[in-house]
């Protein structure tokens, strides 16, 4: 059970990455980047939601006729993500004003439905959860790397800490939209780059291997 | 009754078609956007879907919402209220062009349930309702969305059919070019913004 729950929550985090593998979630990504601590915020919603969304779509999944599924699977995240809205509100009204429609944007995240149909809806509960809270936090990892080269070259500051002196001229262009896309699309081509080059090495590993045991038998 | 913005529902039209555009500026309606714009045609006919139900959603979100869910007091169900509303839009479209043009629906019909959870829908919306947009303004600005992502998915759609033939590196092949050519039109869109301003 326990190897199972580390080997889900890989594969939530890299092999499977919901940005870098399955290219779900994009939208939210690229318009909340330009802020650490906005990032931070709405990282943790999505986990939140996607996490006990897909356990309580776990656990009710032999309940719900097939015809109504999508709409069930809408309404049960979209309760999840106005708790996160409330929560927000209450707690941190500022943080909600900034990221404005976005919170209520969590609900048509394709990383939340995307998870609840190929993994919820075949899986126990307890998996459910691990697997969505590993793409929560593989979502908000490649969010937060972005987030910080965004907010440092933009700002010139990261989590509202200035780090540089008045010498530095922020390149203005990273804190408007045309540069969360290029920079989704430099990660995305740095970690493909790095997955078929740490395939072809065990390909060749095992093309090495190979021949020796055959070798031997003759 | 809302207190709306002083602005013509001509000028937010134009305003949310060129200058902030939902996918380019707003960043809404992305996922679709990449998996669809592969092809031409299908890229019309999801443009041609989503302005239809954007404009509608806004409307119909706009009624329900000051005289319903207000007068009700039940403001925090309202994300649950407009993925309702735009389910059920989805769905009565779906029915109204499958009755009346058959031609349409085996054009339109495939992209359609779709749509629920494109999230430039419900990112207008929610748009809306933040600035408080009163009933006509949210029309003109649900339809200027509409075509705003409809004209940004054509033109996409025309430069992938370039690139296509081109040598791009391995790593960046389909996804990567796709996000890097978005970003250089969102720059392009950028140009526009000195022409209209909108909140």
């Amino acid at each position: 059970m326990k190897g199972k729950s580390a080997k889900i929550l890989k594969d939530g985090l890299w092999a499977n990455n919901p940005i870098f593998v399955q290219v779900l979630g994009i939208c939210s990504t690229l318009a909340v980047t330009n802020n650490v601590r906005n990032t931070l915020i709405m990282a943790a919603g999505v986990t939140f939601a996607t996490a006990l969304g897909s356990l309580t779509l776990s656990a009710i999944k032999g309940l719900i006729p097939r015809k109504v599924r999508m709409i069930v699977q809408v309404l049960v995240l979209s309760f999840y993500v106005i708790l996160v809205d409330i929560v927000l509100r209450a707690y941190a009204p500022a943080v909600s004003k900034q990221l404005g429609p976005y919170v209520g944007l969590i609900i048509t995240n394709c990383i939340l439905m995307g998870r609840a149909e190929a993994f919820a809806a075949a899986n126990p509960p307890w998996p459910s959860f691990v697997d969505g809270l590993a793409n929560g936090l593989g979502y908000g990892l490649v969010l937060l790397c972005i987030a910080v080269v965004r907010e440092f070259l933009g700002f010139g500051s990261v989590l509202g800490i200035r780090l540089v002196g008045d010498w530095f001229t922020p390149w203005t262009i990273m804190i408007m939209a045309p540069s969360a896309f290029f920079l989704v699309a430099l990660a995305l081509w740095g970690a493909k780059s790095y997955n078929a080059r740490a395939e072809a090495r065990r390909k060749a590993a095992s093309a090495a291997a190979r021949p020796a045991p055959s070798g031997a038998a003759k | 009754m809302p207190d709306a913005p002083a602005i013509s529902p001509l000028v937010l039209f134009l305003a949310s078609v060129l200058t902030s555009n939902i996918l380019l500026s707003n960043f809404l309606g992305t996922c679709s956007f990449i998996s669809i714009s592969k092809d031409w045609k299908s890229s019309f006919g999801l443009g041609l879907a989503v302005t239809l139900v954007i404009g509608l959603c806004a409307a119909i979100c706009w009624a329900v919402l000051y005289l319903v869910v207000i007068p009700l007091g039940i403001e925090y169900l309202s994300f649950v209220v407009f993925i309702i509303v735009i389910a059920a839009v989805v769905q009565v479209l779906e029915m109204v062009i499958d009755r009346f043009s058959p031609a349409l629906y085996l054009s339109l019909g495939i992209f359609l349930p779709l749509i629920t959870v494109n999230c430039a829908v419900l990112g207008a919306v929610l748009f809306m309702q933040i600035r408080k947009y009163d009933f006509v303004q949210s029309v003109a600005f649900g339809f200027g969305s509409g075509a705003g992502w409809w004209l940004a998915i054509m033109l996409l759609a025309a430069i992938r059919k370039r690139i296509e033939n081109n040598p791009v590196p391995a790593g960046l092949k389909g996804t990567g070019i796709t996000l890097i050519t978005i970003g250089f039109m969102a720059m392009a869109f950028i140009g526009f913004s000195g022409m209209i301003a909108v909140q």
